[in-house]
């Protein structure tokens, strides 16, 4: 601003900002302002015309009162006035006034626009800026549209001063973040790019703010920007610091626009062009070159600003992901940083760091840095820092570290600060899994991490051991070992109880010769710590305890002594009080038979996702690792701990959610009852029905005598494997139904709605039957168990014929049982280039089945999701381009073969209509497959 | 009960800082002088909650005072010590100011040990506080007459000492109302109260028994009851209704409650003793008739009659009528024809003062205000014109019908006693919508 020349010191101002700021009260501060408005509006009012000096003034006064914070709603068009004077000053004080209080005023705006056109054409750059800078400073959509034709062309243009070129490319970039739409580029992109070029420092940088802002939407257009980018960065970096004269802070030669041409480069691939490759690996090169130099001044601006340059340079260098050698020596160069005594040089490296760990060529290099990591964790004074350790150790973990690091980041729990525990413990559960080798280990470091934490131990993580623990054999034992010495502890973490209580309750027997740790130690034990833990807790304690019942009959009198004493069977806790009900009778009348199949062992729990590894991926840490490359780690973990018979195990189990009941016992006692085949379903005969006295009477129903026919409700089935199958005024049949690979069991529970018995009750399969308990009594259950084999593909389901007498009369149904060629289906997990590959290779006209169909039910999203999920296959995210769509991926599991099957279903909302295409390798698959699902939705 | 009582100036710096219990900390200075003191927002609300802790306060010219506490206090309680408190302090120094505050420090912190005690409210009476915290030098008492204060202070008529002593046995009684109103342009009384106070100074010997009676609609009814029909038909007319009143201490309630007369041990010196509001039957004293006429964007003619209503004999003074002015106002010319008018446009107002005014008149003022047009499309809200005045009649048509005075252990007698009674009526917050 150019010095305020004697007239233009404006005393009237003065002494009104004085004689405010000398108010002693708010209130005399209102009635100064009040008598100033008046006087101002008394002089705007007045006949004779003001000089350009006092209009001046008093547009200043209305600006002071108005960031005061007062309401002014006159004075506009005096400011608008002042635009067109020929003073700096004047003009000056009326572009302030216009970019601080300018509403959208349709007829002050014309007014405006108008004035800022005559600037933008007067040929004084000063006049030109002040244009430019009012038209950055509103921003609004009017102005742009207004100007955003004109600045490219000042911009571009070869006669416009190097300072205006500056100012119009700044508004230029405000104007396109505002209004996109508005701001194009067109034909002036090539010589914008060129703007790269100028003589000019300012321009240089200027333009290249815009120029980043503008690639990131159109990256293509502004292609040839990165030659000159890399030849203008290779002049500054190969400069001496003194060339640059203006441009050189602290002996570092242009620090910002060094900074700001790394970072456009970070927008695009590494060049193509050898040549220009060669230079720009040159340039980085010198960079970490000169990070090495002794420091030319000690001033901290002179390490700030290479510091700068380098960081940014590391971070390029990150992003091609392609140099070894340069990754290599930024990953060293950041090792020195580490133990800088910049706080911040050292929270920077860390983080840097984390990027480059997860490159295939940096990570040996960062690995070497392990003891300083681990240092900077129990040393370092910043919390921050301390995260980034953190997130370091953890993205730089692999198998040959592992037990280093978790040892470590156990250690570092018992003092860390509760804000990161969470975090911490999570990570620490998934690296102990990730990278076990001996599943003792593992075992070992999750408990103590309970130990250690175990308020901040989710859920997911004790959820996480139990399923390791189930599906692994040979960990049950050492387990079951640790934990019950774990329990000794005089004050154990509720969670530790959690997973002493299941563990004991299933494996507990596996310990059980050791007389220091006998069934009845390990019942009073547990039982020690009941009374301290919470309503769920107590539920799991319980089912463990009728599980020793089972595993231990000698603990069968004190246990029922325990559930039977007031403080369970009469608890105020409904789901207490019913677990301990139960429990209670189920172990005094059941015979150890039936108690020994109700309380199996738990079958293994299907290979899914690590929760933890979900949970972590929604508590999204600043520095965390990104979530592919914690999928990645995922499947290499997956493979390793999932061995040989892990694969047998991943099917469509309807296991418990771990959520629910663990146990899965309230799920109805199965029975076992024979069961027959039809067609290629070859039926498994075995065992007996039992009854259950405990269902309650319903009403009596008028007696139907008609015999019912074949009835196709079977349909329902299709996508769930559980509910009512057919249900009369006599009888009930419920279906509860379990597939795994080829293999199904079907549970039927046949109830008696009446009073009386049913007498001579038969059922038959169409292809081979084998009797049920003939006699059902009045209001009682039945159950029988059906073991399912597939052949081969199918399409008709089998029947079910029903017969008996109700009270001398004959009763006939016949059922379509529920037995799909779906339910054998095991989901495929697959990204989304293999998916379309595969559907590629099933082409065949024969092997594609579709179908167009309008939509029986409300289309919506949650619904069709879990309907496809019922059907067996995997839903398959992302892979489709149309989000709407849905694609899933499954394989049926047949005694003969395998069929893999792929699926699209397009909705179209607005016609209420499904495309739904059906590919396999087999064609009557696709077919059934399609009738099927075309009657689901 | 009150945790502590801060005292600040306008800046928000603290010149007393009494803190009564443990469970106030230092921080609830700073508390309030932030939140409330300093707030953007002015605070409007007299009792403030921030962290668990209340804060009420009163603010008189310039200085906040407020009183901090954690527990549920009656709020009722804590301002009427507020106030008291500021009756205290302004009998000792007369203003309350900063300057004031500044130079009596020792005497208001002795005060704030005195009139509470563990945040319990004490005696609060000023007589009898004056006679044992003084603002001369400390006089040596001797035991007589310290166990006399111990014994006055702590005994059943605390507000008055033993053997006063006058040669001439005085009274003065003034009765001070103010008016307030609200009325729409037609002239229809939208609301009006009259909050009226009875205020006695007494210069009287020994402990005088006294009897107050006034022109109350109650006791006039009973005792029209008794007397004859044509008596009770005449004084019902003079009679008043009183919505609601408070006594001082000194009133035995008791006897109010049965008998509706009141009785009392008049403290010495000035007090309050009766506050009372009406709201029937007001004398209004003055009628506002206004006429606003808009010419055009940028003229408005503004014309105002006011009407002095009662006895010509009878004159009122220190009239002002504030006629608000549009805020965009660039110009105004008033033509009036008694007292002195003039446009302020540090309050947005044209000020019309008249010094006296006799009943029954009429006086009238014009005004041309010139606007400047503004590109706001808002709409001028029309504040109502307000009015100050001063009126030697209780517009609340109270009268004191005798104040009865009898001592019988010394001997004087009622007619003795030189008795003064004074009438002023003052407005509240007298508005008239334009």
């Amino acid at each position: 601003m150019p010095a305020v020349s004697k007239g233009d010191g404006m005393r009237g101002l003065a002494v009104f900002i004085s004689d405010i700021r000398n108010c002693k009260s708010k209130e005399a501060e209102i009635k100064r302002i009040n008598k100033e408005l008046a006087n101002i509006r008394s002089k705007f009012k007045g006949d004779k015309a003001l000089d350009g000096y006092s209009k001046k003034k008093y547009v200043c006064k209305l600006l002071f009162i108005f960031l005061l914070g007062h309401d002014i709603d006159f004075g506009h068009m005096e400011a608008v006035n002042l635009l067109s004077s020929n003073k700096y000053t004047e003009k000056q004080i009326g572009y302030l006034f216009i970019s601080v209080l300018v509403n959208s005023n349709s007829e002050l705006i014309r007014l405006i626009n108008n004035a800022i056109k005559n600037d933008l054409s007067s040929r004084n750059p000063t006049f030109m800026c002040l244009a430019l800078h009012c038209i950055a400073n509103v921003g609004s959509r009017e102005m742009a549209e207004a100007f955003a034709g004109e600045i490219p062309r000042i911009l571009v243009a070869g006669d416009t001063m190097d300072s205006v070129k500056q100012s119009a490319a700044l508004c230029l970039l405000r104007l396109y973040k505002t209004s996109p739409d508005l701001v194009l580029m067109g034909e002036w992109t090539s010589r914008v790019v060129h703007l790269l070029n100028d003589q000019h420092m300012g321009v240089v940088t200027a333009a290249i703010s815009l120029i980043t802002c503008l690639s990131q939407k159109n990256p293509d257009e502004f292609k040839t920007c990165v030659s000159l980018a890399v030849s203008r960065l290779s002049r500054i970096v190969s400069s001496a610091s003194t060339d640059l004269q203006d441009y050189t802070y602290y002996f570092v030669p242009a620090p910002w626009l060094s900074c700001k041409l790394l970072r456009l480069l970070q927008c695009y691939p590494p060049p193509e062009d050898g040549a220009v490759k060669g230079r720009l690996v040159e340039c980085l090169e010198t960079i970490l070159n000169k990070a090495q130099e002794p420091p030319k001044s000690k001033k901290v601006q002179h390490s700030n600003a290479k510091n700068a340059i380098l960081f940014e340079a590391i971070s390029l260098i990150i992003h091609y992901d392609s140099e070894p050698n340069l990754l290599v020596r930024a990953c060293n160069q950041l090792g020195q940083f580490l133990q800088h005594r910049e706080t911040n040089l050292r929270y920077l490296a860390l983080e840097s760091m984390c990027t480059l760990a997860s490159s295939e060529f940096s990570h040996e290099a960062v690995k070497t840095h392990i003891e300083t990591v681990i240092n900077a964790l129990k040393t370092e004074r910043d919390v921050s820092v301390r995260q980034r350790a953190a997130d370091l150790l953890y993205a730089m973990c692999d198998r040959s570290n592992a037990k280093q690091i978790v040892a470590e980041m156990l250690s570092y729990l018992e003092t860390a600060d509760y804000s990161i525990r969470e975090e911490m413990v999570l990570k620490v559960a998934i690296l102990a899994e990730k990278y076990a080798v001996d599943y003792s280990w593992y075992v070992d470091t999750i408990l103590n991490l309970i130990r250690i934490a175990g308020d901040y131990v989710s859920e997911e993580v004790w959820y996480r051991v139990i399923q390791i623990v189930i599906n692994r054999d040979d960990v049950q034992g050492y387990a079951a070992k640790t934990v019950f010495e774990a329990l000794q502890a005089p004050a154990c973490h509720e969670n530790m109880v959690k997973v002493g209580g299941y563990i004991l309750g299933e494996f507990g027997n596996l310990i059980a010769g050791d007389p220091r740790s006998s069934p009845l130690v390990q019942f009073n034990l547990l039982h020690s710590k009941f009374h301290l833990c919470s309503v769920p807790t107590r539920a799991l304690l319980l089912s463990a305890y009728i599980k020793f019942i089972n595993l231990f009959p000698e603990t069968k009198s004190t246990i029922q002594e325990v559930l039977r004493s007031d403080s369970q069977i009469r608890n105020s806790d409904v789901e207490l009080q019913q677990r301990a009900v139960e429990y209670l009778k189920l172990s005094s009348i059941a015979s150890t038979d039936v108690l020994a199949t109700v309380l199996e062992e738990m079958p293994p729990f299907p290979e899914r996702e690590s929760s933890i590894l979900a949970k972590l991926k929604k508590k999204k840490g600043p520095g965390a690792v990104s979530v592919n490359e914690l999928e990645e780690g995922k499947r290499e973990g997956g493979e390793l701990n999932g061995g040989g018979e892990r694969g047998g195990d991943s099917s469509a189990i309807s296991t418990p959610s771990p959520s629910a009941d663990l146990l899965g016992l309230r799920a109805g006692p199965p029975v076992t009852a024979a069961a027959p085949s039809a067609g290629s379903l070859l039926v498994d005969v075995f065992s007996e029905a039992g009854v259950n006295d405990d269902v309650p009477f319903l009403a009596v129903p008028a007696c139907l005598s008609a015999s019912h026919t074949l009835l196709s409700l079977a349909l329902r089935f299709v996508c769930k494997n559980n509910g009512v199958l057919f249900e009369n005024q006599l009888l009930q049949i419920g279906i509860k139904s379990e597939y795994r690979q080829n293999l199904g069991r079907m549970y039927l529970f046949y109830g008696n709605k009446t009073s009386v018995q049913f007498v001579t009750f038969t059922t038959t399969l169409n292809v081979q039957a084998k009797p049920v308990e003939p006699l059902i009594e009045g209001g009682a259950q039945v159950q029988q168990v059906i073991n399912i084999e597939c052949l081969t593909d199918f399409s008709d389901a089998p029947l079910l014929n029903i017969k008996f007498r109700y009270g001398g009369a004959l009763q006939n149904l016949t059922l379509k049982l529920p037995v799909t060629i779906n339910k054998f289906f095991q989901p495929t997990e697959m990204a989304s280039h293999d998916f379309f590959q595969r559907w590629k290779q099933l082409s065949l006209p024969q092997q594609e089945a579709q179908k167009i169909f309008k939509a029986n039910h409300a289309m919506d999203t949650e619904v069709l999701k879990a309907k496809l999920l019922g059907l067996g296959m995997a839903l398959l995210e992302n892979v489709d381009p149309n989000p709407e769509n849905f694609v899933c991926a499954g394989v049926i599991q047949t005694k003969a073969q395998q069929v893999g099957s792929l699926l699209r279903l397009e909705p179209n909302a607005q016609a209420q209509m499904y495309r739904l295409t059906v590919r396999s390798s087999k064609d009557t698959v696709s077919k059934r497959l399609c009738e099927l699902l075309a009657e689901q939705f | 009960m009150i945790g502590g009582l801060f005292i600040y100036n306008h800046k928000g710096e603290v010149l007393i800082s009494r803190v009564y219990r443990d469970d106030i900390g230092r921080n609830a200075v700073d508390a309030f002088r932030v939140n409330v003191i300093h707030a953007r927002q002015q605070v409007r609300s007299p009792v403030t909650n921030f962290a668990r802790t209340s804060f009420f306060h009163v603010k008189r010219s310039n200085i906040w005072l407020a009183a901090v506490t954690k527990q549920n206090v009656n709020a009722a309680m804590v301002f009427e010590f507020l106030y008291k408190m500021c009756d205290v302090m302004t009998a000792y120094f007369s203003k309350i100011s900063e300057e004031n505050i500044k130079n009596n420090f020792v005497l208001i912190y002795e005060l704030l040990d005195e009139i509470l005690d563990f945040g319990y409210p004490q005696n609060s009476e000023t007589g009898a506080l004056k006679t044992f915290i003084t603002q001369q030098g400390i006089k040596s008492q001797t035991k007589e007459e310290q166990s006399q204060i111990t014994s006055q202070v702590t005994g059943q008529i605390g507000w008055r000492r033993e053997g006063i002593k006058y040669r001439r046995n005085e009274l003065f009684l003034d009765v001070l109302e103010s008016v307030n109103l609200l009325m729409s342009p037609q002239g229809q009384v939208l609301s009006a109260h009259v909050s009226g106070r009875v205020v006695m100074k007494s210069y009287l010997s020994g402990m005088p028994e006294c009897k107050f009676g006034m022109n109350d609609k109650i006791v006039i009814d009973k005792q029209g009851k008794g007397g004859t029909t044509d008596d009770s038909g005449k004084s019902g007319k003079q009679s008043i209704a009183i919505d609601d009143c408070t006594f001082h201490q000194c009133v035995r309630l008791s006897k109010f409650d049965s008998e509706r007369s009141i009785s009392f041990i008049p403290p010495d010196g000035e007090y309050e003793l009766m506050r009372y509001r009406t709201t029937k039957d007001i004398i209004l004293p003055f009628r506002v008739i206004p006429l606003v006429r808009e010419v055009g964007r940028t003229k408005l003619e503004v014309k105002v009659v006011i009407k002095s209503n009662f006895k010509p004999s009878l004159l009122a003074q220190k009239i002002e009528v504030r006629i608000p002015t549009p805020l965009n106002t660039s110009g105004v010319q008033v033509i009036c024809m008694k007292g002195k008018a003039k446009y302020k446009a540090s309050e947005n107002a044209i000020v019309w003062k008249i010094k006296r005014m006799a009943g029954m008149k009429e006086s009238q003022i014009s005004a041309e205000i010139e606007l400047l047009p503004t590109n706001d499309k808002k709409k001028w809200a029309r504040p109502p014109i307000s009015m100050n005045f001063e009126v030697p009649f209780a517009p609340s048509g109270l009268k004191v019908r005798y104040l009865k005075v009898f001592e019988p252990k010394l001997n004087y007698s009622d007619h003795d006693v030189i008795k003064w009674v004074r009438y002023i009526g003052r407005s509240g917050i007298y508005e008239t919508r334009c």
